[in-house]
């Protein structure tokens, strides 16, 4: 295969990347339709009722249990042509695939997805989260396509080193990771206002909210995967700083993706700190990750293509 | 858990300096409180906004010039508030060092703590364990101390640190998790002197070199430098480094695939080594490094005055405008050409290194010098670079040319090789080009402490996030339904995952073991 073909290819498969989430999300919805209807009687409600594990799926009749099936299955599968994405641009280019924001953004998106299919496979409450982690999945892969495309081509001479691999792959994880953490978070913020009413005496919907997972099991995801990714986020920034003294005669500037990546740094830590903190505990910690998710977005969109630094590597014209 | 309103004082209350010192003691309480670390936290984040919204001076102090221009109003307000200069700016340097006391007060009684925990024996057991979140009972055969011993063993074979106590036992591992979190949060003490350090000791100097030049390290060379206040000019390494050749390399598509420059290096007056570095491969000597930043081209001319004498090899660095193209713009001024103090002779103007004339304006297509073209204005007159006032290198005073002091004599459009005449018989002529390279060479001593501290920082932060910290508890009750032992349970964990499965599997592993010593029960329990 020529490059231009392999690049070809990993475009269609963007197409085919997308179209799979797109059916993916209906099966996930099918799911929740379908799925059995909360019980009428609040089980959560009064202080003797968490006797069951809060994170255990509520039952489910086999047709919710089939779409839910099949919603995982085009999940996986959409996550193999998005690496097949990624795996082609590497080819056509024959360097590693994130050099350019389109890039980098598409294998962040993979990372959060693979995250996410991990979660499900381990603790099966999670699936049903899948509506809310895929949609904003493609609605991003979406943008990214429109708005972020940028052609197969040769890295600038400032990306040619060893430290690509190691930096910008640790902050993708690291974003992909906080990203399913921020959903999570979102989700939490949701439900537990939903749980809030119950406890007040609201009537149990029938809606969506009613079939999120419980309070306890969405804050653990959050929490979770925000452990796990900020000591990476963490090493990204190192890693970003050891390389920077190599290309820039300097390892700290504050240049705006430096700054960006600091508040991101302080924000999550203050999330880790809220936790265990009486008084930030719940729905105040929810929020620092939910800020924490929209600095790291902000830092991708707005840092990369607004304002002019020195890690202007967007390639979008 | 402060009181806030005192008591009345009335009746001989506690003394001034006594109370002083509770004022302190409870400012000092609540500064180290973990919710005051929150807001700090948050006030950081905060205040680092503005330093990736607005220009900063130490980024680009031609964007904070424009940033002026544009808001002549809102400029000086902002500068008064250090918008310019955030991340040395005094209430930047307040809210983390509040931080860092913060941290501190936090972490140093903790850090005791642990260092009494290290040495001193598990806890006693809770009065009723039962109520500890994980905890359970196994009945076995065995008498209570053998139960024990059985529960000891397998807990030690799992690294757990175990102390006996009448009936009881008490067990506990992870102590690296704490070490872990003091690690973590010493390490960022430690990255901030480093940081500091580096800032006081520090210094960093650049300038443009054309091939075949070279520089060294002092200050009055350096086109630009900033210095810590506690470096002196004497400190500074004894280095020299000459530029030989400079390449850039490019893609078909243009990209720059690498710009690398053979230098030679050394002390003053020393042969030098030659090497050669580029974009990610500076040289590092003796603690100092030296990059390359950028690069440019200088075009050279040659003017013959009217009277035959000739001035070759003219050339002067032209800063590239456009990074793509390499269109670049600069200034060649010749005070000592000229028959008189009045006629001095300066050129200013537009180098495209591959050249194409659309509609007689000059651009350049490829940032290669395929076709190197200029287009230039030139003047005679006075350039007043002797009035004392400084002037730019890469342009012309343009109050000189407005006071009509300057003036525009010529312009044109030239090829290598080609020249025009002025109107007084000079002949200027566009002769070719050198490369130039930016070269920077910077001093940092605090490098490698910080490096070390976040090295640190990160093993600490692995162990703090990834270890857990566990205590196991177990009493041992004679069965009252039998001749047995009821043995119960219970563990405390701290740190991420589920403890229930884990405390699952113990009870499990516990019970197999006590199985298996049942049968010895005959020949070994009988002792006590």
């Amino acid at each position: 295969m020529t490059p231009d073909s392999m690049s070809a290819l990993s475009d269609h498969l963007f197409s085919v990347t997308v179209a799979l989430y797109s059916l993916a999300v209906v099966a996930f919805c099918a799911q929740l339709a379908f799925g059995r209807r909360p019980a009428r009687t609040p089980e959560l409600v009064g202080a003797g009722a968490p006797a069951a594990r809060p994170d255990e799926a509520p039952e489910e009749d086999s047709r919710g249990r089939r779409w839910g099936i099949v919603a995982m299955g085009l999940t996986v599968l959409g996550a193999l042509t998005q690496a097949g994405v990624l795996l082609f641009r590497g080819l056509a280019t024959d360097r590693l695939p994130w050099g350019n924001m389109y890039e980098f953004a598409t294998a962040t998106v993979l990372i959060a997805v693979v995250v996410y299919v991990i979660f499900a496979v381990r603790v099966p409450a999670l699936r049903h989260l899948g509506l809310f982690v895929l949609a904003p999945v493609v609605l991003a892969l979406v943008l990214i396509g429109l708005f972020l495309y940028a052609d197969a081509g040769p890295l600038v001479a400032a990306l040619r080193s060893y430290w690509l691999a190691i930096h910008v792959t640790t902050a993708i994880i690291g974003f992909g990771i906080f990203f399913v953490s921020g959903i999570a978070s979102i989700m939490y913020l949701v439900r537990s206002r939903y749980e809030a009413r119950l406890a007040d005496g609201a009537p149990a919907e029938s809606g969506i909210v009613a079939k999120l997972p419980p309070t306890a099991a969405l804050d653990r995801v959050a929490h979770r995967t925000a452990v796990f990714g900020f000591p990476i986020w963490t090493f990204a920034v190192i890693a970003g700083a050891i390389w920077a003294e190599a290309a820039w005669g300097r390892f700290w500037g504050w240049d705006p993706k430096e700054t960006w990546a600091f508040i991101a740094w302080v924000v999550y830590a203050a999330y880790l700190h809220a936790r265990t903190t009486a008084g930030w505990r719940g729905r105040p910690a929810a929020w620092v990750n939910v800020v924490g998710l929209v600095v790291m977005i902000f830092n991708l969109l707005f840092v990369n293509m607004v304002s002019t630094g020195l890690h202007s590597y967007a390639g979008v014209s | 858990m402060t009181v806030l309103d005192r008591p009345a004082v009335s009746a001989p209350g506690p003394s001034a300096p006594r109370r002083g010192t509770g004022l302190l003691l409870r400012w000092w309480r609540r500064l180290t409180a973990m919710r005051t670390a929150i807001v700090l936290l948050f006030l950081l984040a905060l205040a680092a906004v503005p330093g990736s919204l607005l220009p900063q001076r130490s980024l680009s102090q031609n964007k904070v010039n424009g940033y002026f221009t544009d808001h002549p109003k809102l400029a000086p307000v902002l500068d008064r508030f250090y918008l310019f200069d955030v991340f040395s700016s005094p209430w930047f340097a307040a809210i983390y060092l509040l931080l860092f006391i913060s941290l501190i007060g936090c972490v140093l009684p903790r850090a005791m703590e642990h260092f009494r925990a290290l040495r001193a024996a598990p806890p006693p057991a809770p009065r009723n364990l039962l109520r500890l979140p994980d905890s359970g009972t196994l009945v076995t055969p065995l008498a209570g101390p053998a139960a024990l011993d059985v529960v000891e063993e397998e807990l030690r074979v799992r690294k757990f640190r175990v102390v006996r106590r009448d009936g009881e036992l008490s067990a506990e591992k992870g102590y690296l998790k704490e070490t872990g979190n003091l690690l973590f949060h010493l390490s960022l003490v430690a990255l901030l002197l480093g940081l500091a350090g580096g800032k006081l000791w520090g210094y960093e100097g650049s300038i443009l070199v054309t091939e075949g030049q070279g520089f060294c390290n002092s200050f009055q060379q350096y086109d630009t430098y900033a210095s810590g206040p506690l470096v002196k000019s004497s400190d500074l390494t004894p280095l020299c480094v000459d530029l030989k050749n400079f390449r850039a390399k490019y893609e078909q598509n243009l990209t720059a695939a690498s710009f690398t420059a053979d230098i030679t290096y050394g002390a003053p007056g020393a042969a030098g080594r030659p090497t050669t570095i580029g974009v990610n491969e500076p040289l590092r000597v003796d603690g100092d490094r030296v990059y390359v930043t950028g690069h440019g081209y200088s075009p050279t001319f040659s003017v013959t005055s009217p009277d035959g004498t000739t001035y070759d090899d003219l050339s002067v660095p032209f800063l590239p405008t456009n990074q793509q193209t390499m269109a670049s713009e600069g200034a060649l001024k010749l005070p000592d050409i000229g028959t008189a103090g009045n006629d001095q002779l300066a050129l200013e103007g537009f180098f495209a290194p591959t050249g194409v004339i659309q509609n007689k304006i000059l651009t350049s297509i490829d940032p290669r010098p395929l076709d190197p073209q200029v287009a230039i204005f030139i003047y005679q007159g006075y350039l007043g670079l002797d009035s004392g006032v400084p002037q730019s290198v890469y342009s012309l005073d343009q109050k000189q040319i407005q006071r009509g002091q300057l003036n525009k004599v010529a312009a044109a459009n030239l090829k290598v090789g080609e020249s025009t005449t002025l109107p007084d018989g000079t002949r200027v002529a566009f002769t070719g080009y050198k490369e130039f390279a930016s070269l920077q060479l910077s001093h940092d001593p605090g490098q490698l402490w910080v490096l070390g501290a976040a090295v640190s920082l990160l093993l600490g932060l692995l162990g703090m996030l990834l270890l857990r910290r566990e205590r196991v508890f177990a009493r041992v009750a004679a069965d009252p339904g039998g001749g047995g032992t009821v043995l119960t349970l219970a563990s405390l964990t701290r740190g991420s995952g589920e403890s229930a499965p884990r405390f699952a599997a113990l009870t499990d592993d516990l019970d197999d073991a006590l199985a298996d010593r049942a049968p010895a029960l005959p020949t070994g329990g009988q002792t006590p």
